[in-house]
């Protein structure tokens, strides 16, 4: 199960394909049209857009999280280790989530149970994949809560989530996910929800894990100042489908994709860094719907650049145009980036 | 939490108040009030019955008649019972144990059965078993109780003479087996009207929870199916429940009455029909008094177990 | 929030309810419509099957006792006095279906009025109001009913007004809720500062904005109130021979049940039937019009 890749390892996840749709009164809406990305360890690929543009989809498919067969349909590969996730039995699933693929979610005032204690949330998980005893549970509850910067471990372990603040509790999910040393850790919005000073600690926290184990991660964000901060690599989706991905300086230095540019300039953390230049813009107009998207571009009504005749009639292929580290899904991208030379150049 | 157990006790208290004043004036005002007994004993002249009225303290005002059976009933003083002298304490104790008997044992049917049936049902939401479930319970609330033991008597003690009729024991018998034996049918009838109603809350509370966050997170730690069910859905969802339990309660005591009748069960509620019968007022009175105050200790307990089964409220 | 509530602040017609897509969201409730047609089988049944028997309810036949249901006219079998069981049916009926509707309307009022007394005006009277509410709520009412019916005249009035006195908790405390939401809106304001009078407010403005969960509860009531008879002249307190109620049909059956097993089927599978069908429509009435179970 190798694809052709960059790298000389063979990538933790590699998806081919993946659609999925979503199935209400008799119709099936599309909200993923066959996407392809590949993470490698070590490696964290962020998975930025708007809300409503299939990136938590995206995610909660790959850990099969979606509603059963009878609301939605998943068709494609998530390959893991060899093995197809989409074919495995829901049983045999449960024992890939956790020490293969592991996630944290955007809520962490809701993603603990409220009546078991965040020690007991951490061993469950451990007790059900490992044949350790009570005792060496127990440590290994102490060591995750040490790692995620828990202060005074042993007291907190035997607290409910109701007596922890918002970035504890998230602290605490990540040892949840963690536990197990997954593979592949899927952060989907880990830090919208907190403070920013918090967002920061849990940014750092998540790093420097990363460095230490070398899991791959999925990072998904709306948030260009998180990928920054966070990712390797940098996928741009947009109504379901992939619309830019390269390297993170590339993306974040030269943009290809107007919807991406539009998405970088109302980043303003991103002018204080420097890191682009001009007026603090918007993207007018907002993401269409699953069911109504329009024909051609799904982004042109909403782009500067499009053209009557050209963006409205066909939809562009995720292609090199002339850069085969930094596809992009445009058809004008050669006239763009004339013209933005001509923009530079006066 | 003191605070509202504090406010719960003293609500509890004016229920048992107001219960106690309709019981004592519904009984006093009513045509032949206390003395209807006596009156219908051959012989008795006018005289009598104003000499016993007088010796029972029944010829002073009604609100100081009521203030001085408060007064005895605070100090465990019920009354005699007009059939056997006996306290009506001591009549209430001995009838007690096969009433709980019989609930407690109903009860546990009842929350296994409705628990699972609930639970199923919201886990296969507009399955046919769901919608099955749902038509049963609206049809099972629908039958009255007596004739559901009516119907039990005769297909499982007449027609296939499996279980006995009725009675708490075989008189010479009295082995565990044998109340066992005795306690099955009375125990299901009663259950079949809790098993609808704990079935349709279970369902309901299953499903506020089933789409939690938690439970997501529970399934991606990569538990197995049975263990996010029994630890983050029923184990959420059965708090609710125990509110719902102690307010079940007065539904429970009020099956149990009839049930009790129908099978010859030889606990409270029989002890009440029986001394509707006799108008055995001290007796009714006290009946009256201890379903109130059943009622008020049950709601009290499920407060206390709300407060045990959730951190929340116990530390909030 | 309901969508009753959510109504455009114009006084709504309190006919509002009987048109439009929330009647036919009810029709197309199958449950309800097997109820509707049940229950007005049911009644037709009972106050018009008499004249189509040749016997009517008091008619005694000694010669003719115990006969199981099908021998010559008697249909339904005839009881311990050969008086013909389907004759007594149909005459039950009418009493017990009566006395169940009749309980209705007055607990429904009860009630009705208590919840928009306690809801409009707040306060010290919702709050003892309530706690009158939750006192009986939380009493095993049974006790009360056998008492009362016990040592009162035990006429069909009588039953009613016991039924009625005891089973209009869950009415006002469905309608206090409601109009809780509904006294501080727009239009009740507007009303208040033009001056209307507190009983105009609440008749005019209020009530018809709560109309929708007072039908659903009164159809449940319905039901309970025919269940509770039951209960009551089952166990020899309730309706009294020779009137004839269903409940007391079942009375004396238990002793004949080895014999006569059709004396105690019969009545109970009428109750049953009448009860589950007014259960299916409150059912399918909640669907249409409680915005706040529709999820």
């Amino acid at each position: 199960m190798t694809t052709p890749s960059s790298s000389t390892t063979d990538p933790v996840l590699s998806v081919r394909d993946l659609t999925i749709r979503f199935k209400a009164r008799g119709r099936e809406t599309p909200v993923v049209h066959g996407i392809d990305f590949d993470i490698h360890g070590g490696e964290t690929l962020a998975l930025v857009g708007e809300s409503g543009s299939g990136k938590s989809v995206t995610s909660f498919a790959l850990m099969r999280l979606l509603p059963d067969a009878r609301h939605c349909t998943i068709e494609g590969q998530v390959n893991i280790g060899g093995v197809n996730l989409l074919e495995l039995t829901e049983r045999k699933m449960t024992s890939v989530r956790g020490p293969k693929i592991a996630m944290i979610f955007q809520e962490p005032l809701t993603s603990l149970n409220p009546v078991h204690r965040v020690g007991d949330q951490i061993a469950e998980a451990i007790r059900y994949h490992r044949k350790m005893t009570r005792a060496q549970i127990r440590d290994r509850v102490l060591e995750l809560l040490t790692l995620v910067g828990i202060p005074d471990p042993e007291r907190r372990m035997s607290a409910y989530p109701g007596a922890m603040s918002g970035g504890m509790r998230q602290r605490v999910v990540i040892a949840m996910a963690l536990a197990l040393e997954p593979d592949l850790l899927i952060a989907d919005e880990p830090t919208t929800a907190l403070d920013v000073t918090v967002q920061a600690q849990i940014l750092e926290l998540l790093r420097d894990i990363q460095n230490r184990t070398g899991m791959a991660m999925l990072f998904i964000t709306h948030d260009f100042g998180v990928v920054a901060e966070i990712a390797d690599r940098v996928m741009v989706m947009y109504s379901g489908r992939i619309v830019e991905e390269g390297r993170l300086e590339d993306v974040l230095t030269q943009p290809r994709m107007p919807y991406t540019q539009g998405l970088l300039s109302s980043v303003p953390r991103l002018e204080d860094a420097g890191l682009r230049t001009g007026a603090l813009g918007t993207i007018e107009g907002f993401v269409p719907t699953a069911g109504n998207l329009p024909d051609g571009c799904s982004f042109h009504p909403r782009c500067p650049h499009a053209r009557p005749g050209v963006c409205d009639t066909a939809m562009p292929a995720l292609e090199p145009h002339g850069r085969p580290d930094h596809p992009v899904r445009c058809l004008r991208i050669e006239d763009i980036a004339a013209s933005d030379m001509e923009d530079l150049s006066v | 939490m003191l605070r509202f157990l504090l406010n719960r006790v003293l609500q509890g208290a004016v229920l048992i108040l107001i219960v106690s004043m309709i019981g004592f004036f519904v009984i006093n005002l009513a045509p032949g009030g206390p003395l209807s007994q006596y009156a219908m004993t051959p012989g008795m002249s006018q005289a009598d019955l104003d000499r016993i009225a007088a010796q029972m303290g029944l010829d002073r005002p009604l609100p100081v008649q009521y203030l001085d059976w408060l007064g005895n009933m605070l100090i465990g003083d019920w009354g005699n019972s007009y059939r056997d002298q006996s306290p009506v304490l001591d009549v209430v104790w001995r009838h007690m144990w096969a009433t709980l008997l019989l609930m407690g044992t109903s009860t546990v049917i009842s929350v296994a059965l409705g628990t699972l049936v609930g639970v199923l049902g919201a886990l296969k939401r507009y399955s046919i078993f769901d919608y099955m479930a749902t038509v049963g319970a609206m049809i099972a609330l629908s039958i009255p109780t007596f004739w559901f033991g009516l119907v039990a008597i005769f297909i499982f003690a007449l027609e296939l003479g499996w279980l006995p009729a009725g009675s708490m024991y075989t008189v010479g018998d009295q082995s565990l087996g044998d109340y066992l034996i005795h306690l099955i049918m009375p125990s299901i009838v009663l259950a079949l009207v809790n098993v609808a109603i704990w079935s349709r809350y279970m369902r309901a509370a299953t499903l506020d929870v089933i789409d939690q966050d938690y439970v997501r997170t529970a399934k991606a730690k990569g538990l197995p199916h049975l263990r996010v069910v029994s630890a983050h859905i029923v184990r959420n969802a059965l708090i609710p429940m125990i509110t719902l339990a102690g307010l079940q309660l007065p539904t429970i005591i009020g099956g149990a009455l009839v049930t009790e009748t129908v099978f010859t069960w030889p606990g409270l509620g029989r002890l009440f029909i029986d001394s509707l019968g006799y108008n055995d007022y001290p007796v009714i009175m006290g009946l009256l008094m201890f379903s109130a105050i059943l009622t008020v200790i049950g709601n009290f307990l499920a407060d206390v177990g709300v407060a045990l089964a959730d951190p929340r409220i116990r530390l909030g | 929030m309901s969508a009753i509530s959510d109504a455009p602040a114009r006084r709504p017609s309190p006919l509002r309810v009987f048109t439009g897509p929330r009647m036919r969201k009810f029709m197309r409730h199958r449950l309800a419509m097997l109820g509707l047609i049940m229950i007005v089988g049911l009644t037709l049944t009972c106050f018009f099957g008499p004249y189509l028997l040749p016997y009517d309810e008091l008619y005694i036949d000694l010669r003719a006792r115990f006969s199981p249901p099908l021998t010559e006219n008697h249909i339904l079998g005839t009881d311990p006095l050969g008086r013909d069981i389907a004759a007594r049916l149909f005459s039950a009926g009418q009493i017990s279906l009566t006395v169940g509707f009749t309980a209705m309307v007055l607990s429904t009022l009860i009630g009705t009025v208590i919840g928009l007394v306690a809801g409009y005006f707040g306060g010290w009277t919702r709050t003892g109001l309530m706690r009158i509410v939750d006192a009986f709520l939380s009493f095993p009412s049974i006790f009360l009913m056998l008492t009362l019916a016990a040592f009162l005249q035990p006429s069909p009035t009588m039953i009613t007004l016991i039924i009625a006195v005891t089973s209009w908790m869950e009415v006002a405390r469905i309608v206090e809720a409601e109009v809780r939401g509904q006294a501080s809106r727009d239009f009740t304001a507007a009303a208040r500062m033009i001056g209307a009078p507190h009983w105009w407010i609440m008749l005019r403005e209020i009530l018809p904005n709560v109309t929708g969960p007072i039908i659903v509860a009164a159809t449940l009531t319905v039901a309970r109130a025919i269940l509770l008879e039951a209960y009551i002249s089952f166990l020899g307190y309730g309706i009294q021979p020779p009137l004839p109620s269903w409940g007391n049909m079942l009375n004396n059956a238990q002793q004949y049940l080895e014999s006569a097993p059709w004396l105690a089927i019969v009545p109970g599978v009428a109750i049953t039937m009448a009860v589950t069908s007014f259960n299916f429509i409150g059912d399918g009435l909640r669907d249409a019009l409680d915005a706040r179970s529709v999820k």
